[in-house]
């Protein structure tokens, strides 16, 4: 004990004193303080992204179901279109049919109407005509038949026969 | 109480016990014993040196002397950086340092004028000489008086030099300072360290983890990051360049584990809660003459704790430094080189092993025992488990 009390240095000591006391200021100042703040800072960084991939994933579930509930919804709303479609365009072709219908009967009665219209025009326009040739024949007659007696009574007689025949 | 309650830590406090006994018990008898053949020489020495005789000595004696006399010349602080010396010729390679006296008034030379203790130095008509490691005051003829105990009894001046181990200090910390700032500036370019920062990063998570936030508690721990990172790495890495041939000791100076010791202490002191000064001076849950008993042992508790400190740190390496320079000598010593070679060597080798460990060991436990006095004197005690916690405060304490 007396050896070391003897040996103990106050001049080392109090060097000591001071480089420690500087060395941890300075270490604390310059390495330790940004060294401590970088590795909590990275651990806090390592925390926080192993929480937000949790968190992406999370919604990237979400995301699906939304996704999948979309397509659903737009392949519902599809059919029900394509649905909708048909029918119109069967109403269209049904409507167009007897549309179609009617306007033909229509034009089948209008061109019946005309025929008729027509027929009887012609037959009076006929009747007029022979009418006229029959006054032309007997105007012929009466005159050949004036003229000659004997041919006159001929003529009545081939009359009477035509129209005892008839 | 951390400790105990995990086992693996209370495993490696007890190895960590048990290998001071394998490492520094059994050299102890042995340098022991060298240090009474020194003193048997010493005082020979002085016997002869008082009756102006000249007593030759056996060679075997003169060689186990100056072994001795080597070793503790290297466990001791120097005024001059010296890496070996030539002894037929008298020359030492190495520099020297600055000496700074405080003797009426502020006196600088380099200790080149001491010439390694063998001359005296003339500084402005004051006359200094080294006599083993310390600067005494005398005159021009270098005369150094004795008291009846071979101490002298020359002024000391007190002496403020740039010693080795001051040197030692200086360059440690410079090396750390480059070391950590260069790795807080590595974090500017990305998240992960590069390079040596990824070593340097895991001891620092490891004293946070493994040390600070299980003995201080995560909320309080931050405060004290700095101190324990400053002194486990300073500590590690003087321990480690005791280890190289360039002969440093600093960590087994004890002036310098006791201003380790006292920095700790200090601050946990200054940073202590009012629950613990309660326990300290007015023990809550006993009687009140226990109370009175109590606090005089609880206050001396509070010194034993960082003299534990230091004393187990200053031992320990010093007790390295001497088992592996005796192994060493062995060579020198021995009678028989081609016996001693390879046991010496082989011996060297595996203390050295050992030593390796055990600087990373004391660091830590250093480390470790600080933290857990900081923890005891900041945290907030919780009334249900007293019993509990000062029964494990006891066997911490008895453990290590």
């Amino acid at each position: 004990m007396e050896k070391l009390i003897n040996d103990f240095s106050f001049g080392l000591f109090f060097w000591q004193a001071i480089i420690l006391l500087v060395l941890i200021l300075l270490l604390v100042k310059f390495a330790w303080k940004p060294i401590m703040e970088s590795i909590t800072a990275r651990e806090e960084g390592i925390r926080d992204a192993i929480a937000s991939a949790e968190t992406a994933r999370k919604e990237m579930l979400n995301l699906k179901a939304d996704n999948q509930r979309l397509l659903d919804e737009a392949r519902a709303e599809r059919d029900t279109m394509l649905k909708e479609a048909r029918e119109i365009k069967e109403k269209m072709i049904a409507d167009a049919k007897s549309e179609a219908q009617i306007q033909g009967a229509k034009m089948i009665e209008q061109a019946k109407a005309t025929i008729e219209g027509e027929k009887n025009a012609a037959l009076a326009e006929l009747k007029t005509q022979v009418s006229g040739l029959s006054l032309e024949i007997a105007e012929k007659l009466l005159k050949g038949e004036l003229s000659n007696k004997a041919s006159q009574t001929v003529l009545v007689e081939k009359m009477l026969d035509e129209v005892k025949l008839n | 109480m951390v400790i105990t309650k995990q086992p693996v830590r209370l495993l490696l406090t007890a190895f960590v016990g048990l290998l001071s006994v394998v490492a520094m018990a059994n050299p102890v008898t042995d340098s022991a014993q060298v240090k009474v053949d020194t003193a048997h020489v010493a005082a020979e020495a002085t016997h002869t040196a008082a009756e102006h005789e000249v007593k030759a000595l056996t060679p075997e004696e003169e060689k186990k002397e100056k072994v001795t006399a080597f070793i503790e010349h290297h466990l001791q602080d120097s005024h001059d950086f010296t890496f070996f010396s030539d002894e037929k010729e008298g020359k030492h390679y190495g520099f020297s340092l600055p000496v700074i006296l405080l003797d009426n008034g502020l006196k600088i030379f380099s200790s080149s004028k001491f010439h390694h203790g063998e001359e005296v130095a003339e500084v402005d008509g004051n006359y200094y000489k080294l006599y083993h490691g310390k600067i005494y005051k005398t005159d021009a003829t270098g005369t150094i008086t004795y008291d009846e105990h071979h101490h002298p009894t020359n002024a000391k001046p007190l002496d403020f030099s740039i010693t080795k181990n001051v040197f030692s200090l200086l360059i440690v910390s410079a090396i750390l300072l480059f070391m950590f700032t260069s790795l807080a500036k590595s974090y500017k370019k990305g998240p992960v360290p590069t390079g040596f920062g990824r070593v340097l990063e895991p001891l620092i998570l490891f004293i946070r983890d493994e040390v600070a936030i299980p003995n201080i508690g995560e909320k309080k721990y931050r405060k004290f990051m700095g101190y324990l990172l400053t002194v486990f790495f300073l500590i590690w890495l003087l321990n480690l360049l005791g280890m190289t041939p360039l002969g440093i000791n600093v960590t087994g100076n004890i002036a310098v584990t006791v201003c380790l010791a006292i920095f700790t202490y200090i601050i946990t002191q200054f940073s202590a809660n009012k629950d613990y000064w309660g326990h300290i001076f007015w023990m809550p849950g006993v009687p009140v003459p226990m109370k009175i008993i109590l606090a005089p042992i609880e206050v001396l508790g509070t010194l034993t704790k960082p003299f534990a400190l230091l004393i187990r740190l200053f031992a320990n390496i010093t007790a390295g430094h001497v088992v592996i320079m005796s192994l060493i000598a062995m060579i020198f010593v021995g009678k028989n080189l081609a016996a001693d070679l390879p046991i010496s060597l082989g011996l060297t080798l595996f203390i050295s092993i050992i030593e390796l460990l055990v600087a990373f060991l004391q660091a830590f436990i250093f480390t470790m025992l600080s933290s857990l006095f900081i923890g005891m004197a900041v945290q907030d005690h919780h009334h249900d488990d007293h019993e509990h916690y000062d029964g494990h405060d006891f066997v911490d304490n008895s453990i290590v």
